[in-house]
């Protein structure tokens, strides 16, 4: 997504959101999650559009999305699935989850479904500790996830 | 009925309502303070109430603010750190959940006792659908006029802006916290300055974690004598204890400083699940040293668990039952500090990676002899060597695990062996 095609609805929150800092750069985090709402992820070029328009070198936007696991620098499925495999989670079967999500979607973690409908990964403590094994589809959290449940959830997504 | 503060409406979606909030008394603390009150009085009462960081380093919160300067001509800022990352600990979420008032009128009474008319609440980016309650929480209070200027007809002016952090462990640790709010990422910075001194931007700030601030307005409203004797000696009051792993009912439980570990454990949250054993206990978040099952009668509090050599941290209990193996928990934490470990400070960035590398290759049956002593040397060299406390969270459980629990590490290490009862 280069800065022409940017649209006005995004260019518009943009500079809302630069309005709400004391410093532009500290503006960098909101406008990259506002991007990568409108794209699913963020590219080279909005990478640098977005270096423009906050006024520092595209290298320091990068650095940035770089460092952040929320960042993607590609595209994930319709339904981006993230199992977290931290300690409690694992103490209440996080890997049979995962394992069985593998087994249904025929990926491994950190790959997407042919069709693009699932993205399949493993993540650290989503602090949900209390619905271990937990499980985060796109902004959703789902608890107490069991093989059985995720094999079902994945059948209602299908 | 046991005292409880903030979470007295858990599970009660109305009580995230503004009107809620206000027919329970809400808000009226933050008047008071900024009507009655002055800064100082209000951080003495702070300071009265012994209370202490409930981020995990347990810093005396009232004192914490102390050290800004007074003479600086800089804005001076408050951020919350509610990116509540270390593994185990959830109570922040439920913060949000379901008493965001409390955060924000514990907000207005910490920005002005330090002389704050900006606040930044950085929250985990995973966070987003709790974010936007607290955000619905905060608009409710703006068009109430508790924020925004002239504030009860004050002077005083309070702008608040939540702000989603990008998934980085370490941006819970709070230069990096600060380093991720101007933009960049997550880099501790190196300390002097303290962020008192010079944080945001390079101006005073102070940094507070979100249940610090929620407990303020009882504080307050109910004095800090009050508060100081719900605890321990030093540890004042009451605090959020997240339970999670092999117990029946995970959860988090609202209990006085100092409560037993064993208490906890068995009467709040229901005891071990299946009827099994108890194995090991870490007390305070991932980062904390674990504790044998005939450790858990030591008391909850800051000092207590210091003096049998683990930490309080953010009292995020994970219990582990006899079909544990501790072995596997280990390269599980262990793998969790080499993915986050932000890479700037050299004996944590290679360490880590060793570590868990080592102990994926115990789990797989390859250990060889010297592996124990390795891996108590890796983390021997991480430990104080590092900008931040990350190298010494990832070393801490290295040196538990292996010190407490030497026969399981060996057994897998010796014979390829689980010790673990299935």
């Amino acid at each position: 997504m280069s800065l022409q095609s940017f649209s006005d609805r995004l260019l518009s929150e943009i500079s809302e959101i630069l309005a709400r800092y004391p410093q532009p750069r500290a503006a960098l985090l909101p406008i990259l999650h506002a991007c990568q709402r409108e794209s699913g992820y963020i590219s080279r070029d909005t990478e640098t559009a977005v270096a423009e328009l906050v006024g520092i070198p595209a290298i320091d936007v990068r650095e940035t999305v770089s460092f952040y696991s929320l960042l993607l620098d590609k595209p994930a499925g319709k339904y981006h699935l993230q199992f977290c495999t931290n300690l409690s989670c694992t103490l209440l079967g996080a890997e049979e989850s995962v394992a069985a999500a593998c087994r249904k979607l025929g990926v491994h973690p950190g790959e997407t479904t042919r069709d693009n409908r699932f993205t399949l990964t493993t993540v650290e403590c989503l602090g949900a500790c209390d619905l271990s094994p937990s499980l985060q589809v796109n902004d959703d959290y789902y608890a107490n996830m069991s093989a059985e449940k995720v094999n079902e959830l994945l059948d209602k997504l299908k | 009925m046991m005292e409880k503060i903030l979470s007295r409406h858990f599970f009660n979606a109305e009580a995230r309502k503004l009107s809620f909030y206000l027919n329970d008394g809400g808000y009226e603390a933050a008047r008071n303070a900024l009507t009655q009150m002055t800064p100082q009085q209000v951080a003495d009462q702070v300071i009265r109430s012994n209370l202490r960081g409930l981020g995990g380093a347990g810093f005396p919160a009232g004192r914490k603010w102390s050290f800004i300067p007074k003479d600086s001509p800089n804005p001076r800022y408050l951020v919350v750190n509610c990116d509540e990352s270390e593994p185990g600990t959830f109570k922040d979420r439920h913060i949000l959940e379901w008493t965001p008032h409390s955060l924000l009128e514990g907000i207005i009474i910490a920005a002005y006792a330090i002389g704050a008319s900006q606040c930044f609440i950085y929250t985990r980016g995973e966070y987003l659908h709790y974010a936007r309650m607290l955000q619905a929480a905060l608009d409710e209070a703006c068009q109430a006029g508790f924020f925004g200027k002239n504030i009860w007809g004050t002077g005083f002016d309070l702008d608040v802006l939540i702000h989603l952090g990008a998934g980085a462990y370490i941006c819970g640790e709070e230069s990096a916290l600060l380093e991720s709010l101007e933009g960049k990422k997550g880099w501790p910075r190196l300390r002097p300055p303290f962020p008192a001194v010079s944080g945001l931007f390079g101006c005073p700030t102070i940094i507070n974690n979100t249940e610090t601030l929620s407990y303020i307005p009882a504080i307050i409203r109910y004095g800090g004598s009050w508060f100081a004797g719900l605890g321990t000696p030093q540890n004042g009051g009451l605090r959020l204890y997240s339970v999670s792993g092999h117990v029946k009912n995970p959860g988090v439980y609202e209990l006085p400083l100092g409560t037993p570990l064993r208490e906890i454990i068995y009467t709040h949250a229901g005891g071990i699940r299946q009827g099994r054993k108890l194995k090991a206990v870490i007390p305070g978040g991932s980062s904390t040293p674990v504790l044998r099952a005939d450790e858990i009668d030591v008391r909850m509090d800051f000092d207590s668990l210091a003096a049998i050599g683990s930490l309080l941290g953010s009292a995020g209990i994970i219990v582990m039952d006899e079909s544990t193996c501790l072995v596997k928990a280990l390269a599980v934490l262990a793998k969790f500090y080499h993915h986050e470990s932000c890479g700037q400070c050299t004996p944590c960035r290679e360490g880590t990676g060793w570590m868990a590398r080592i102990l994926n290759r115990i789990l797989d049956g390859q250990g060889v002899r010297d592996d124990l002593e390795n891996l108590l040397r890796v983390a021997g060299n991480i430990r104080g060597t590092t900008i931040c406390a990350l190298g010494d969270a990832a070393a801490m459980p290295v040196f538990s695990f292996i010190t407490k629990f030497r026969d399981e590490f060996e057994s897998h290490v010796l014979q390829g062996r689980c010790l673990a009862s299935k």
